[in-house]
């Protein structure tokens, strides 16, 4: 590329920037590295938010409680959602800085049917509005959808797996998500110069012999000039031209967003995250605050007004995706502060700004907000992080020792946990296997428990009035590698189907052509399959049959060790199904060449997963749900939730790159007496933590009448959030079940 | 952690030689805990045996050391080892608890110096009734002292505890004379202890005192209650409520009239 030479937007765009390689080809990293600003001061700099920001803001708040009741506040049910389909849209034009909405109007949903006709249909019957018949005929008959696609080639092992509920929440009916656009890239060099940048590309695959995977990559490359044309185009309808280089920090953040719209307009994925855009910004609004031509108020109205929109990103899905991904999530996740390679820290003023739209906005769980902890960050960042944790419970934290280590210093988080280098890496999201259902089918010889059906492949099952830990262990390992092995081609079919008909091809052209791309594999029921372990090898368990001659309960006499107490004994039982599930998934051959990778997350599909499982060794009942996550079973952590945390740090993140998930709650009063007191506790609990190798925490602090009060009068509490597995979400707007199972967890009255 | 009693062999006179030794003792638990028991985010180690019965004692369970654990001081100590970093990051440490730790004080000043030894915080969670029992040496080793001061007025004293007043006051003393780092704790009882001569009683003695540096007035609560019907004892607290927040207020105000640091 030759951005320099070529460009004279360019030039005018970059004054005052530090000059080096990001000029001559793509390479935002390089950009931020010559240009950042490192601060290591307090928030006592942040502004409030100013009352036009209050004027617009409080126009959405007054539509949530209709959106809440009715389950979606409009929908546009005739046109299919492209970038360019919905002409511009505003909460109030004369009123916004920032521009742009997925519809003509705010909260107005669109249908988004290369994923599956049959999810759109239903979400339009489920919110009463009609389904247009030739839209029908188009996506039934003329046109493919990814979901068709998938169950054309579905061998029947996955379709007994995916009915049977071992294997859920696969994206075979929905966008896969989980992949971040380098929206960054459209403020940095406009849209000219990535289309150029994408020719080039171009010109090396057409030197290369047409077989099918360079002519995937071309097909793939003329869908990525034509999205960024789209993306003109779109941008142009609210009057803005991001040909050229953004110029100023009001542009670098429309621009941006820009970028991330036409992401949301092109795919409903399951996540759709933001990346690491804080500190990037910060280039831009600290070039304008020291030309004089911003002051702080409006830097910070500026991303106040983006946080706006980043907040009402929604998607039309129906109510069985709702009872997986409950809350109605986007996962639109920003990554914030970290370190740099070099030692300096990546924390900016702008760090301070985004976490400072929970106080002048108030707490909401999108954006995900999520810091990168690591115990080198500034001092004065790390007090304002746990502050703002304690007052609105918005915040998760990942390891950016973990992920600086693996992927560098400029990675984000996909979803909740999913760490990958911006522009530079993909995933293949695939959902979960459930583990704990896996070790019943073991022991009844591959027949599901609750249904009798044979699912896994036919073996004896366990005989006797004892399990043996060393017999079970062994049957359990071969039905792991039929459920891997069913696992990963479940997921080839996915996403072999997901590039075909239902591609990114926006995001992808914010990437690099050469991507890495991970096959990320998850596991649920990690603590209840390790428990039973430990109960079948240090206590007696007696298998309970029913006349189906069906294992379906299960006798413990005697104690044993429990995950989440910092004791080896039963924590290295779930470090081993970690690392063997993760060595079974390794040996089989993936889709594109994609890195194996896991997860041990659920979102809030702990309480689906538990409903399709029967008893368990652990003492589990049928239905009751799982903890999610890597979380210890609810209410058997009881050396604190440090050392339960201790415990989840115990799983190694080399097997399990997906990320590992805890969840924790607590009150206020457990993290000290005063509010100097509980910052300086939940500061060092976080240093302590990611200091042990742990990856990942959510951080509630909440009272348990709080959430009680908030069942019965929801309307009192429209913005309480509270985070479940990796990300945030509007407690009222929980199903009454999911509810209960957040205050059955473990409330940790004291830490 | 614990060693289990079979696993110490027949060879009982060397597991009793041990005993005396400080070598094993009885534990009952631990836990990781932050903002109680003491600053930071400390280990928590219940000694099993106690001398008191306590009314409202929410730990029932601790009270004989019989029912503990025969565990290591070395054991002890590793654990309290793998912590060192979180200790380090939270500023917190090691709190000796019960039971009454000074049950087992051979094994309690072992566990202490080794603690000490290891670069962490030591703490002492105590009523202070066996004060007798701590050496010079183990003073020496620890670092902060939580004093349960139950009741100012012996009679008072005698019917919450089943004992003697004059023990702990003498305790707390030598604390004093030694300059070491001492919180006074008080539960407050509904209609046991928040009598306000009560209350001035110990509110004085905890001014008199050189090293307080605070004051935790701790509102009762029936968390403990099952823990009794567990134990099968007779619990007589069973319908008593916790302290109103104005009660609790006007017994705080009573330490803080004396220049002290309450909460």
């Amino acid at each position: 590329m030759s951005i320099t030479t070529q460009d004279r937007a360019a030039h005018e765009a970059w004054h005052d920037f530090a000059a080096g390689p990001w000029q001559e080809r793509i390479d935002v990293r390089d950009f931020i590295q010559r240009n950042y600003t490192p601060y290591t001061g307090d928030g006592d700099f942040l502004a409030g938010p100013t009352e036009r920001t209050t004027r617009v803001w409080g126009r959405l708040l007054a539509m949530f409680p209709d959106e809440r009741e009715r389950g979606v506040y409009d929908v546009d049910a005739a046109t299919p959602s492209t970038i360019t389909s919905h002409g511009p849209g505003y909460i109030d034009r004369d009123d916004e800085i920032i521009v742009g909405l997925q519809t003509d109007a705010p909260l107005k949903r669109a249908i988004m049917p290369n994923g599956g006709w049959r999810m759109v249909e239903t979400a339009l019957q489920t919110y009463g509005y009609p389904v247009d018949p030739d839209l029908a005929r188009v996506f039934t008959q003329y046109r493919k959808t990814h979901n068709a696609g998938v169950f054309d080639v579905y061998p029947p092992a996955v379709r007994r797996a995916r009915s049977s509920h071992i294997i859920t929440g696969l994206p075979d009916a929905y966008g896969r998500g989980r992949i971040i656009g380098d929206y960054r890239r459209l403020a940095l060099y406009g849209v000219d110069a990535l289309i150029e940048d994408k020719r080039r590309e171009r010109a090396e695959l057409d030197e290369l012999p047409s077989v099918e995977d360079v002519i995937r990559c071309r097909e793939e490359n003329a869908e990525q000039i034509r999205a960024l044309e789209d993306l003109r185009t779109m941008s142009a309808s609210y009057g803005f031209d991001v040909s050229r280089p953004a110029r100023t920090a009001v542009e670098a953040v429309q621009w941006l967003y820009f970028a991330f719209l036409a992401a949301v307009k092109d795919q409903n994925g399951a996540a759709m995250s933001l990346g690491r855009t804080s500190t990037f910004l910060d280039v831009y609004l600290q070039r304008d605050l020291e030309a004089g031509v911003l002051d702080e108020t409006a830097a910070q109205e500026l991303i106040d007004d983006l946080v706006i929109k980043l907040r009402i990103v929604r998607f039309l899905r129906t109510p069985e995706y709702d009872a997986l991904f409950s809350g109605d999530p986007t996962w639109v996740t920003e990554s914030i502060g970290g370190m740099s390679t070099d030692g300096r820290t990546l924390v900016t003023r702008n760090s301070f700004r985004m976490l400072q739209t929970l106080y002048n906005l108030g707490p909401a769980p999108e954006p995900n907000l999520t810091v990168l902890w690591s115990p080198l960050l500034p001092e004065a960042f790390k007090r304002f992080c746990a502050k703002v944790s304690i007052d609105t419970s918005a915040i998760q934290y990942e390891s950016d020792e973990l992920i600086r280590g693996d992927l560098g210093d400029d990675a984000g988080i996909a979803c909740c946990v999913s760490a990958m280098a911006i522009g530079k890496q993909m995933q293949f999201f695939g959902a979960r296997v459930n583990i704990a259902k896996a070790l019943l089918y073991a022991i009844n010889g591959g027949r599901d428990e609750i249904t009798g059906q044979q699912v896994a492949p036919e073996t004896a099952p366990v005989t006797g009035d004892l399990l043996d830990y060393a017999d079970v262990r062994a049957r359990y390992d071969g039905l792991l590698d039929w459920l891997a092995e069913t696992y990963v081609d479940a997921l080839n079919c996915i996403h072999y189907m997901h590039d075909k008909y239902a591609y990114e091809r926006l995001e992808m052209a914010l990437h690099d052509r050469d991507v890495l791309r991970t096959m990320a594999c998850g596991i649920a029921g990690l603590s209840v399959a390790a428990d039973s372990l430990a109960a079948i090898r240090y206590a007696r368990v007696r298998p309970i049959r029913d006349e189906r001659g069906l294992v379906v309960d299960y006798e413990v006499t005697g104690d044993h060790p429990r995950y989440g107490n910092d004791d080896d004994l039963a924590d290295e039982i779930a470090v081993d199904l970690v690392r063997s599930f993760m060595a079974k998934i390794r040996g089989r051959a993936t889709y594109r060449d994609s890195v194996h990778t896991q997860s041990v997350l659920t979102i809030t599909s702990n309480v689906v997963y538990g409903k399709h499982t029967g008893n368990t060794p652990d003492g589990r009942r049928t239905g009751e749900p799982f903890a999610p996550g890597a979380n210890p079973m609810n209410g058997r952590d009881t050396h604190g939730m440090l050392a339960a945390a201790l415990s989840v740090a115990k799983l190694p993140y080399s097997e399990a790159r997906d990320g590992i998930s805890l969840t924790t709650t607590v009150v206020p009063s457990g993290l000290g007496r005063t509010a100097e007191e509980q910052v300086s506790n939940l500061r060092g609990l976080l240093d302590a933590y990611v200091g042990s190798g742990g990856f990942h925490l959510n951080v509630n602090v909440l009272n348990r009448e709080t959430l009680e009060d908030a069942m019965e009068h929801p309307e009192k509490y429209p913005q309480l959030t509270i985070r479940v597995s990796g990300y945030a979400v509007n407690f009222v707007r929980l199903t009454r079940e999911q509810q209960l199972d957040v205050l059955s967890r473990t409330f940790h009255g004291s830490l | 952690m614990s060693v289990a009693p079979t696993a110490m062999g027949a060879d009982r006179s060397i597991r009793l030689a041990r005993i005396r030794l400080g070598d094993l003792g009885s534990v009952h638990s631990w836990e990781l805990v932050t903002a109680v028991d003491g600053p930071g985010t400390r280990m928590t180690l219940f000694l099993s045996g106690c001398p008191l019965r306590c009314l409202y004692c929410h730990n029932p369970d601790t009270w004989r050391m019989r029912d503990g654990r025969l565990t290591s001081v070395e054991d002890v100590l590793a654990r309290v080892g793998r912590y060192r970093h979180v200790f380090a990051a939270t500023g917190g440490g090691l709190t000796v608890s019960g039971g009454e730790a000074l049950m087992q004080p051979t094994f309690l000043g072992r566990i202490l110096a080794g603690t000490k030894e290891l670069g962490v915080h030591t703490t002492l969670d105590t009523s202070g009734y066996l004060g007798a029992n701590a050496t010079d040496a183990m003073l020496e080793v620890t670092d902060l002292v939580l004093l349960d001061v139950k009741s100012g007025d012996p009679e008072t004293y005698r019917r919450v505890t089943g004992r003697d007043l004059a023990p702990t006051l003498r305790f707390g003393r030598r604390l004093s004379d030694r300059g070491i780092a001492t919180w006074i704790r008080f539960v407050l009882v509904p209609g046991l202890t928040d009598d306000p001569d009560n209350v001035s009683l110990v509110a004085d003695y905890a001014a008199s005192l050189a090293g307080v540096e605070r004051v935790e007035v701790l509102p009762f609560h029936q968390m403990g209650r099952e823990k009794w019907a567990r134990c099968a004892l007779a619990y007589d607290l069973a319908d008593t409520q916790p302290p109103t927040p104005e009660l609790t207020e006007r017994v705080r105000e009573q330490f803080r009239e004396r220049g002290l640091l309450v909460y």
